[in-house]
């Protein structure tokens, strides 16, 4: 999984060169490659979330200490957000989630549809710049620019990287 | 004659003799009252309150633990709010950040709503929880006594420390700190990182 997986490599250099500190996650398979690099360099804080609303506290703590944040998770986790978002957005807190979508591009399991397609509005709804992306030579350069709404001009985006980038999940997968 | 589990402690005079000993402590409040606690002992720039995103407090505290680990960060919340938060219990126990201390002031009940009971008042052990969870000491406060011992604990032992105050439900004035969540954000950046808070 992780050898097809090089535009990880790219958003990670993104991430380094934004000067992200903080890499609050809940795992993803989408996001195995990326989860790892973070936590191999020495100079990176991952933080392991029970659940994402977890990560929307953290990223806002972080810039109160001076510090950038990221949060990565699965569309399911952006419904757990929804409350937490509030604050990012009362606070004007600049905030960045790259978001790997499920229920959206040749879904197999019907239960992660609805959260799937409810993602992008949900988080409109609650004041995020949404970024959509569909295909893999485009990802590393949406998250720069995203990084650069989110931390200099501190706003709060999602960048949504499509299934069609991750690859579909099947039936008989490790992981449901 | 008087049980250990008698409660007598009053919120604000608890809070207030927490903060008296703060120096240049870093503090997070959750919503309702422990955000009326810390404002009635008095508004200070290194005060972040939450006015709402109930459940987050804890969870602010352990970014901006991280973010600041030659700095104490105390979050001072409430009961309710940290039951919303369980996770982040387990969550803050698994970064073991030594500079972070929680206090959750414990009056068993919804302060904002009604006075509901929370899960506590039906035998919740919040600092059990904590101690389950791998904080590095965890307790739970009852009396003056215990108050005075553990306000060293809270700012200068190694952490994460986790201290529960059980706490009357005698009510207690509102007292209303800024609410502006923009401005309490770059209020408390501008005191902590001076020249740097508008980068």
């Amino acid at each position: 999984m992780t050898d097809t997986q090089p535009w990880a490599d790219e958003i990670f250099d993104v991430l380094k060169q934004a000067d992200v500190r903080q890499v609050a996650y809940v795992p993803d398979a989408g996001h195995i490659r990326l989860i790892e690099r973070s936590q191999n360099d020495p100079t990176l804080k991952t933080i392991a979330l029970t659940t994402e609303e977890e990560g929307i506290g953290i990223i806002a703590g972080a810039w109160l200490g001076g510090e950038r944040g990221v949060l990565l998770m699965q569309s399911s986790g952006v419904g757990n957000c929804i409350n937490m978002l509030a604050m990012i957005q009362e606070c004007r807190f600049p905030f960045l989630t790259l978001v790997t979508m499920r229920g959206q591009w040749g879904e197999f399991n019907p239960w992660q549809v609805p959260m799937g397609q409810g993602t992008k509005p949900v988080l409109e709804n609650m004041g995020i710049i949404v970024q959509p992306v569909d295909t893999a030579d485009t990802l590393a350069e949406t998250v720069d620019a995203a990084a650069r709404l989110a931390f200099d001009a501190y706003r709060a985006v999602a960048v949504l990287i499509s299934q069609r980038i991750i690859g579909f999940k099947n039936w008989g997968d490790d992981q449901p | 004659m008087t049980s250990r589990r008698d409660i007598t402690l009053d919120r604000r005079a608890v809070v207030a003799r927490i903060l008296r000993d703060r120096g240049d402590a870093l503090l997070v409040t959750g919503l309702g009252s422990t955000t009326w606690d810390a404002a009635a002992a008095g508004d200070h720039t290194n005060n972040f309150y939450l006015w709402g995103a109930m459940g987050g407090a804890a969870m602010v505290g352990l970014g901006l633990a991280l973010a600041q680990p030659q700095r104490r960060v105390l979050v001072i919340t409430g009961d309710g709010e940290q039951l919303m938060g369980l996770g982040g219990i387990a969550t803050i126990a698994v970064q073991r950040p030594s500079n972070l201390s929680l206090v959750v002031i414990d009056n068993e009940s919804y302060g904002e709503t009604g006075m509901q009971d929370t899960h506590t008042k039906h035998g919740v052990d919040l600092a059990g929880i904590a101690t389950a969870a791998g904080f590095a000491r965890s307790t739970t406060v009852y009396n003056d006594d215990e108050l005075e011992a553990s306000v060293p604990v809270i700012y200068q032992q190694t952490g994460p420390i986790f201290t529960v105050v059980k706490v009357t439900t005698t009510p207690a004035a509102t007292v209303l700190p800024p609410r502006d969540g923009a401005y309490l954000k770059n209020r408390f950046r501008q005191s902590l990182l001076r020249g740097k808070a508008a980068e």
